[in-house]
């Protein structure tokens, strides 16, 4: 359960924290939900409830809009929408959460793709009187398609079908069926109901068929620590440190490469190979913010020490000799499109930035553009506009050194830069390499 | 990574700190002239904190700067001019009262007259004149609802705005960093840090803070149910807002003329820490007049090129 405090616990006490992406428009109760998780544990301040209140109340609304929480910018106020990723942060004694608050229409694909990319567990909120419709079919397949790997389907608005089992029953079969298709990997139902808060913190006298957990308490609870990769050893070097101008004579010869562990644990002592070069050396030194470590893990941000001189520079990998990313200049990936300034489309030349390396790339095909409401893969598309997903081969000036997304989200992952704009167009999920 | 390193689970706050970390080293590595805001205040203390951590033994490879409204609370100063020189770092100080007498902006008049406002200009042309290609801030995302939608590397156009419609995705720990020349990004490296993170970071780091962080007696007014400072005389008082003597910390630092203090006997960082972890009121809302304007105060200013 909450803590009687706003926010956090202030204890001091080590906890460790939940990023979860909510799915769902204002119709199906997403902003009242996360309205409702920030003020049943106790995450809302006074002043900002009574300013809550007070718009609600002058709007002549019956509840206390709790959706007016979570809504920032002028224009979602004015117009009842969600435009962009909100963050959100509550605590309890066990987790810190951080909630990537997404709107959930069709035309803020890119913005779920963006909230999903970060995310330990995704929240889909199904309408109970509607049950599974066109966009619970997009929101779980961009879910699996980003590789989150907690799935909770939050049947809403249990309180308008008369806290029905039958119904939650029958949306559950849906789902179950359809999400098989997807692969999902943990997938959690709960019915619920955010407006009158059943089984958001405690469970609820009005489902007592109802034998699960609350959404809170799964919040707590679901298991995330393997969730990382811990076996297979990515670093990719992001900064060099070398402190030459120090009178120090023991910092004269520091050479340090700076970067967040992608993958597996590094120890002092370990034999690893520097990329693209192929020369192997051993780690030395780790050094932590806080001083010498004795192992490094995703997602640590530490200084890595080696026995020999290599020229090891920004955009280089860090592996195991044994076990390297691929080395490839051809990719295949899934893209998600993001700008509606123009279209993807063959022969379009971009800026690709994976781990810490930019290079520039050119869309050498696509192979289908992919109906994220069906799944149907349209062969005969010549491009890809705003939201679109579809299947791409990339052709890249440099190697990178990369992993399947599957297996790695941040080896895996990259975006795609346009040259001209600057702007983020695209994220991409590789699939395979060459 | 002390404490839970053999679980292979780091804590939250050695997530966060990794996070940061990792945010620093990559404006570093891709932009030609960051710089650090720095106030004095907790956040951009902890910021210049995990700065050092991030290059560390190497110094930190960018200076800080502060805007000065010249409505300082004299520790304040004397802290920041103490911590800069022990850090080694250059200090950029660029100052609103130069921007009042240089014409470029125009001091505001009347008893809720504050320098808050003008600090967008002096910033933006401290930004131009120096060619400041990034710069890091200390806000946080739960602060404020406007700053709960924006980005941890987020685009200015040349004219300093933001435009909170038209931000670029964010994905993984992929920051872009492509401007044009005129151009720049403000950095929020604490982006996903609340205020209670903060305090428990500068409790097990044992960061210093400037001493009116914690009680102590000082002469004050109260307006719109707000303890405001009457002792540097930068806040307009009325003659029907009568001063008194109470024991006070602050909760932010900001400008003195718009910063309201809270009645606290909190001397020591956990009986601190203790109070603001019962507290029920936001820390901007308690303290904070300037955003009180509207319910859009914040969105507006950030529009302009504010912090």
């Amino acid at each position: 359960m909450a803590s009687t405090t706003p926010g956090i616990t202030g204890t001091g006490k080590s906890m460790d924290i939940l990023r979860f992406a909510t799915a769902g428009s204002v119709d199906d109760g997403k902003s009242t939900l996360i309205g409702r998780l920030l003020f049943d544990s106790k995450s809302i301040f006074e002043d900002q409830l009574e300013s809550v209140e007070r718009t609600s109340a002058d709007r002549g609304e019956e509840y206390t809009n709790l959706a007016l929480l979570t809504d920032g910018l002028r224009a979602e106020r004015e117009q009842g929408i969600t435009i962009d990723v909100a963050y959100r942060y509550f605590a309890t004694p066990r987790r810190k959460f951080i909630i990537a608050d997404t709107p959930g229409h069709i035309q803020y694909t890119r913005n779920m793709v963006t909230g999903a990319s970060t995310a330990d567990l995704a929240i889909i909120l199904v309408d109970a009187r509607k049950g599974i419709l066109e966009q619970s079919r997009r929101h779980a397949f961009l879910t699996t398609l980003l590789k989150v790997p907690h799935l909770v389907v939050a049947v809403n608005k249990m309180d308008l079908v008369d806290y029905d089992q039958q119904v939650y029953e029958r949306i559950v079969d849906e789902f179950a069926t359809f999400a098989a298709r997807l692969h999902a990997r943990d997938l959690t139902f709960i019915p619920l109901s955010a407006l009158h808060g059943d089984n958001v913190v405690e469970r609820s006298g009005n489902m007592p068929w109802y034998e699960g957990s609350s959404l809170l308490h799964h919040l707590e609870h679901v298991h995330i620590a393997s969730d990382r990769n811990l076996i297979d050893v990515r670093f990719p070097v992001q900064y060099v440190i070398r402190p030459h101008k120090s009178t120090d004579p023991e910092l004269h010869d520091y050479r340090g490469y700076a970067g967040q562990v992608a993958g597996g644990v590094l120890k002092p002592g370990d034999e690893v190979v520097h990329l693209p070069s192929g020369l192997t050396t051993t780690i030395t030194h780790i050094d932590g913010p806080n001083g010498p470590v004795q192992e490094a893990y995703a997602p640590m941000s530490v200084t890595l020490r080696l026995a020999d001189d290599i020229d090891i520079s920004r955009g280089d990998m860090i592996a195991r000799p044994g076990n390297r990313p691929e080395v490839a200049q051809d990719l295949e990936a899934m893209v998600c499109w993001m700008t509606p300034d123009r279209q993807l489309s063959p022969r379009m030349k971009l800026l690709v930035k994976h781990t810490t390396r930019t290079a520039r790339a050119m869309v050498k095909d696509l192979h289908y553009r992919l109906d994220v409401n069906t799944l149907h893969r349209d062969e005969s598309a010549t491009g890809l506009g705003l939201n679109e997903i579809g299947r791409i081969s990339l052709r890249v000036t440099q190697p990178l050194f990369v992993d399947d997304y599957g297996r790695n989200r941040l080896t895996g992952g990259f975006i795609l830069i346009d040259e001209a704009t600057h702007n983020t167009v695209a994220a991409g999920m590789i699939t395979g390499a060459r | 990574m002390s404490r839970s390193a053999t679980s292979l689970s780091p804590s939250q706050l050695d997530v966060l700190e990794a996070e940061s970390i990792h945010i620093i080293r990559e404006v570093a590595a891709e932009f030609e002239r960051p710089v650090l805001l720095f106030s004095g205040g907790k956040d951009s203390i902890v910021m210049l904190h995990l700065a050092k951590k991030a290059f560390w033994p190497a110094p930190v490879p960018f200076p800080v700067m502060h805007v000065d409204t010249g409505h300082n609370f004299p520790e304040v100063i004397e802290y920041r001019d103490r911590r800069v020189a022990e850090t080694g770092v250059r200090l950029v100080v660029a100052s609103v009262q130069a921007s009042i007498d240089a014409g470029r902006v125009v001091e505001e008049s009347g008893r809720r007259a504050s320098r808050n406002r003008l600090q967008t200009t002096t910033l933006l042309d401290a930004i131009e004149q120096h060619r400041f290609d990034a710069a890091f801030g200390g806000a946080r995302r739960d602060e404020e609802k406007a700053r709960a939608k924006e980005r941890v590397v987020s685009f200015r156009d040349e004219f300093g705005q933001w435009d909170p419609k038209n931000q670029r995705p964010e994905l993984w720990n992929l920051y872009n960093t492509r401007i044009r020349q005129g151009e720049h990004v403000r950095v929020f490296p604490l982006s996903n840090w609340t205020e209670l993170d903060i305090w428990d970071y500068i409790r097990r780091e044992r960061l210093e803070l400037p001493s009116i962080y914690f009680a102590h007696t000082r002469r004050v007014f109260e307006r719109d149910g707000m303890l405001l400072d009457a002792q540097t005389g930068f806040a307009n008082r009325g003659e029907d807002e009568p001063e008194f003597a109470a024991s006070v910390r602050y909760r932010t630092v900001g400008d003195a003329s718009c910063t309201g203090a809270v009645k606290s006997t909190a001397a020591t960082l956990d009986e601190v820490i203790e109070e603001i972890a019962a507290t029920r009121v936001t820390e901007r809302g308690q303290t904070r007049a300037d955003d009180r304007a509207s319910e859009a105060a914040m969105e507006d200013r950030k529009k302009e090129g504010y912090f």
